[in-house]
């Protein structure tokens, strides 16, 4: 009986995994104001907010600020746009993006730990 | 005396980007006026000024720096407004927009449901408030602009009624401006010495803050001036005072406050976090260790039970210690956990704090309650968990030191950058801080000082270290009309010249901008390793449950030790920081490198496709020869005679780009005279066509003539021979008729033969490709051992060759001087765009050579390959360690072996693979191009 549910544990506690990690889609994604700035907090491993949505042709300035001191989080990678920039501690750094083809791109710290996604729609 | 009070002046500015400029526009006004304020809202671009000076003077100071001012006048406008119903919403919208206008004005028409609002506020500012206080808020119609002319007409009155004011004081306005000029005198010199710092500010939300902030900021010792910012939240603050001391006011005040700091300032800060950073890692890492270690010794020395309640207590106690230690030196890597984990997201932190959580809290399980698990199973693992966070802070400690010298390529560069400049202003030289010096501007240089700003010699020779810059070691001489570039320096004259370029548009800080651009992108040899970063973690955490469940199943009595000591083992050991590492950081150190060789790299992708190449195509002109030809024979034929001819060519050419038309000005430059030219033709890969007064003038190669039915037979041998001489044969024709032949020489770099034998050494192909006729061609290519040339070629047929080589499957690179070659460069894989000295476009290729000389491209490709071979090591490293590791901490090898890891080892085994690819990475900052012993071997040839 112990030895089942230990197994059946195990496996939801994967399939949780799975589900929480990759299968979760989170609700809407974060849109630009009425002046087309996103702010976007890194710390403690994490971007938030982490989904932004932008409109397609326009430029949109993301507004990241960083509080945290890994030397990880000091860079920001949007590979397909090939932007980088870096993020001073506990000063706004403002990147400014016009993206030309809808779709969904990611952005990063160099190692990947740090992961948003943007995805860009057609008005 | 009549006191002139200081006025308030709203304008609205154009051009101004950033507070550089708004600092810029304060320190010209306080010259004029040491009282004047301004605030700047970025956003709006609208400038409050509270100064003595008229608007007119204040536009006329803004103007000054080019940038645009207009006086704001308040404009109208009427909105369409949602769920506004009564006074009370009334007061509120009038409330909040007070709070940034406070002469707004808003009046409402309810059953309309229209608002209309009279303020200074930009549109977008207006609509985003009204908004925000939760009403639907629409544009109805805007009858009068800040900016129309109807307002600036407007305010030209109001400068009108100015002017009359100050025309009714003249007595106070003469001992005023005297007053002011020798001010301003003062105030020119204490610029220097005057601290400012600038806060950014956190927490104001209304007007009021504003008052409260400069409250406290003032009442700190030594303040001279505060000046708050609401619209962009900042505060300026002038005097002899720290930083830390106003952040402490605006916090005690209920602000947040942080510094904002200017590049270099950036940089030291930066410092001061990373030393901050590895401090706190070492504290922790004793913390960790300081109750890991002991722990570990008594566990090794003494069987760690929990059988009577004495030692249950003590083991309880110990317990709490290791908490203790998590929440400390463990406590980022759980809050970095937690929070990823409501974000969906999983990195290290969440392997770490799961790794050590679930041994500790299966100890503490062990403590409290250890009948619930057999008796075999009673083991503690509080020493594992105080280890590992120990160890792992210990890891990025190491890590961060080792990255700190990673980013040494940059900080020289940063380093080359000069605070002030001896600017001459007013009749003489004086020391203005760097950011004050404009277009134009006179500027002094005394030998051992560093060029502050780009610019042409005036005054002066002097001889300048451009190594810094071009890694040419070889000092250059300089003289009236030369140029100079920010960051090199002045070695033996005295030189005086005007500024051509400065602030960002200086080629210094354009070197700064690719190599930090370049440093931060990554070759696409990055992306399965990227692609497996990502769900990296979430993989490992599925791998850990599944390696228990099979322990669980399958593994020897007690199981859930087993389970245990293996799902934490695998969490632990499991790096995706080696992985995600390996190629940022040799790409960084790799970029950085190349920049000390004046090698500009733009990115990642030319880079990687630098390190494959198999050709290289260069141009003749300007790559293989200096580019700067000569014309060494002429003979005239015909009755026109040398002066005439030479004339006509001198009006032909003057309008060429061409370096051989160059060549041929400077030849006929004596004989010049004026004359009328029309119908100016420039045939790409042809040559020059003009009618004269009357005569038509044919200027080009062999194939122009022939194009233009032109009999050249009659210089048939002597062309031929000049040809063999590698001189380039230029016809030329009157009314048909051959009239003349220019003999041009452009003599071969010294270290052509040398780099090209390199390039040949290091297996590349090396391709010349000209517009120039065979015979010359072929001489240069004997000259300098290219075996493979085509001639005479149009530019469209050294594009076509470039793609004839990468249709055989060739990875090809271009040399060329970037502007005439564009089309290839941009064809090519690679395009190295080769500069002599600083004057390159940066911008134009993939690689950039500030060295004319062709070693660069075999440096290039030598370092390339250098960088690409140490990602792969690390890529590898990275991989064959987690794809190794993982396993045996799920305890592969217990079957065959019975040995099982402890997570302890883990704990090392993963801060050292880490630390191991950052610093086989360093190993690329000893990399030395080949090219001294090719000097070398040389010189002993010649010898």
């Amino acid at each position: 009986m112990i030895t089942l549910l230990v197994n059946v544990s195990g496996v939801l506690l994967m399939a949780a995994i799975v589900w929480w990690f990759w299968l979760y889609r989170p609700g809407r994604a974060v849109q630009p104001d009425a002046v087309g700035t996103v702010q976007i907090t890194v710390a403690n491993g994490v971007y938030s907010p982490d989904r932004i949505s932008v409109p397609v042709n326009h430029p949109t300035t993301l507004r990241f600020m960083r509080k945290d001191s890994s030397a990880c989080s000091a860079t920001v990678i949007f590979e397909e746009l090939g932007i980088s920039a870096e993020l001073p501690l506990g000063e706004a750094k403002e990147v400014v993006i016009t993206p030309a083809t809808p779709g969904h791109y990611s952005f990063s710290c160099p190692m990947q730990m740090y992961r948003g996604s943007l995805e860009v729609k057609d008005e | 005396m009549v006191e002139v009070k200081p006025s308030l002046n709203t304008l609205s500015l154009e051009g101004v980007s950033c507070n550089g400029c708004v600092n810029k526009i304060r320190k010209l006004l306080q010259v004029s006026d040491p009282e004047a304020e301004i605030s700047v809202d970025l956003d709006s671009k609208i400038a409050q000024i509270n100064s003595l000076l008229s608007t007119e003077q204040i536009i006329s100071c803004i103007e000054e720096l080019e940038y645009q001012a207009y006086p704001v006048l308040p404009t109208v406008q009427q909105f369409q407004v949602e769920g506004i119903k009564c006074n009370g919403c009334l007061n509120k919208i009038r409330k909040a927009l007070g709070e940034l206008d406070p002469e707004v004005e808003v009046e409402a028409d309810f059953e309309a449901k229209t608002l209309t609002v009279t303020s200074l506020l930009r549109l977008p500012q207006l609509i985003e408030e009204v908004s925000a206080l939760g009403y639907g808020i629409e544009l109805l119609f805007q009858p009068e602009q800040g900016q129309s002319g109807n307002s600036l007409l407007e305010t030209s009155s109001s400068l009108a009624s100015l002017q009359v004011e100050k025309k009714l004081q003249p007595a106070t306005n003469s001992a005023q401006s005297e007053a002011s000029d020798s001010v301003a005198v003062s105030a020119r010199e204490s610029v220097t010495d005057e601290q400012q710092v600038h806060l950014s500010l956190e927490g104001m939300t209304c007007a009021s803050c504003v008052k409260s902030v400069e409250d406290a900021l003032s009442s700190v010792m030594g303040v001279v001036r505060v000046d708050v910012n609401f619209g962009s939240r900042s505060a300026l603050i002038a005097g002899d005072v720290s930083a830390q001391a106003l952040i402490q006011a605006a916090e005690d005040a209920g602000y947040g406050a942080s510094e904002v700091l200017d590049h270099e300032q950036a940089e030291q800060q930066k410092e001061a976090n990373e030393a901050a950073e590895y401090k706190s890692k070492i504290i922790n890492t004793v913390i960790g260790l300081g109750l890991g270690v002991p722990l570990m010794i008594t566990s090794l020395l003494h069987d760690m039970s929990v059988s009577s309640s004495g030692e249950r207590a003590l083991w309880g106690l110990v317990g709490l210690l290791t908490l203790a230690v998590l929440l400390t030196a463990g406590r980022h890597f759980y809050i970095g956990a937690w929070k990823s984990f409501t974000h969906h997201n999983a990195n290290m932190d969440t392997l770490i704090a799961t790794g050590t959580g679930a041994a500790w809290l299966y100890s503490m399980v062990v403590v409290i309650a250890p009948e619930i698990l057999p008796e075999t199973a009673r083991g503690l693992y509080f020493e594992a968990a105080a280890m590992i966070i120990g160890l792992i802070n210990l890891g990025q400690a190491m890590e961060l030191k080792a990255r700190g010298r990673t980013s040494q390529a940059i900080k020289r560069l940063l380093d080359l950058r000069t605070k002030t400049a001896h600017v001459f202003r007013n009749g003489e030289f004086v020391q203005l801080p760097i950011d004050q010096v404009q277009q134009d501007d006179l500027i002094q240089v005394r030998p051992g000082e560093q060029i502050p700003v780009d610019g042409e010699v005036t005054e002066g020779r002097s001889t300048l270290d451009e190594s810094m810059l071009t890694g040419e070691p070889m000092p250059v001489k300089k003289t009236v009309g030369d140029e100079v570039s920010a960051g090199t320096l002045n070695r033996s004259g005295a030189l005086t010249f005007k500024a051509t370029r400065i602030g960002k548009a200086t080629v210094l800080a354009q070197i700064i901008e690719m190599v930090r651009k370049a440093q931060n992108s990554k070759p696409p040899i990055s992306r399965l390793a990227d692609q497996i970063s990502s769900v990296f973690v979430p993989v490992v955490l599925l791998i850990a449950v599944s390696t228990s469940l099979i322990w669980y199943n399958f593994g020897p009595e007690p199981q859930i030790v087993y389970m245990l000591v293996t799902a934490t083992t695998v969490l632990i050991i499991a790096c995706p920081c080696a992985l995600g590492l390996a190629t940022p950081i040799s790409t960084m150190i790799g970029v950085g490198k190349a920049a000390e060789h004046g090698i500009l790299i733009r990115n990642g992708e030319a880079l990687q496709k630098a390190s494959r190449l198999t050709h290289v195509v260069v141009d003749k002109t300007g790559t293989l020869t200096a580019g700067q030809p000569e014309v060494t024979d002429a003979q005239f034929y015909g009755a026109l005679g040398e002066q005439r001819t030479l004339a006509l060519v001198h009006a032909l050419e003057s309008r060429s780009e061409h370096p051989l038309g160059e060549a041929l000005v400077a030849y006929a430059k004596s004989d010049v005279t004026d004359l009328n030219l029309s119908n100016f033709q420039s045939l790409s890969g042809m040559g020059l066509q003009a009618v004269v007064e009357g005569q038509d003038i044919l200027i080009g190669n062999p194939r122009f003539m022939a194009q233009e039915s032109i009999d050249i037979e009659p210089s048939k041998d002597l062309a031929a021979g000049w040809e063999q001489q590698a001189r380039t044969v230029v016809y030329m024709a009157i009314d048909g008729q051959l009239s003349a032949l220019f003999g041009i020489a452009d003599p071969l770099k010294p270290d052509a033969l040398a780099a090209i034998q390199r390039l040949q050494h290091d297996g590349v192909k090396v391709l010349m490709l000209t517009g120039d006729n065979r015979a010359t061609a072929a001489a240069v290519a004997q000259a300098t051992g290219i075996d493979d040339f085509r001639a005479e070629l149009m530019p469209e047929d050294k594009l076509a060759e470039i793609r004839r080589l990468q249709a055989l499957g060739e990875i090809v690179g271009m040399a060329g001087d970037g502007i005439n070659d564009a089309p290839a460069l941009s064809q090519a894989d690679v395009g190295f765009a080769i500069g002599s000295g600083t004057d390159v476009a940066i911008e134009s290729a993939d690689i950039t050579l500030m060295r004319g000389s062709l070693h660069g491209i075999a440096d290039a490709i030598e370092l390339s390959r250098a960088t690409l071979k140490n990602i792969k090591q690390n890529l590898w490293g990275a991989f064959a360690y987690n794809s190794l590791g993982i396993p045996i901490a799920a305890g592969l090898l217990f079957p065959v072996t019975g040995l099982l890891l402890n997570p302890v080892i883990a704990g090392v085994a993963m801060s050292l693979s880490s630390v191991t690819v950052v610093s086989n990475a360093n190993r690329l900052r000893f990399f030395q191009p080949s090219r001294n012993e090719t000097v070398e071997i040389k010189r002993e040839v010649q010898s």
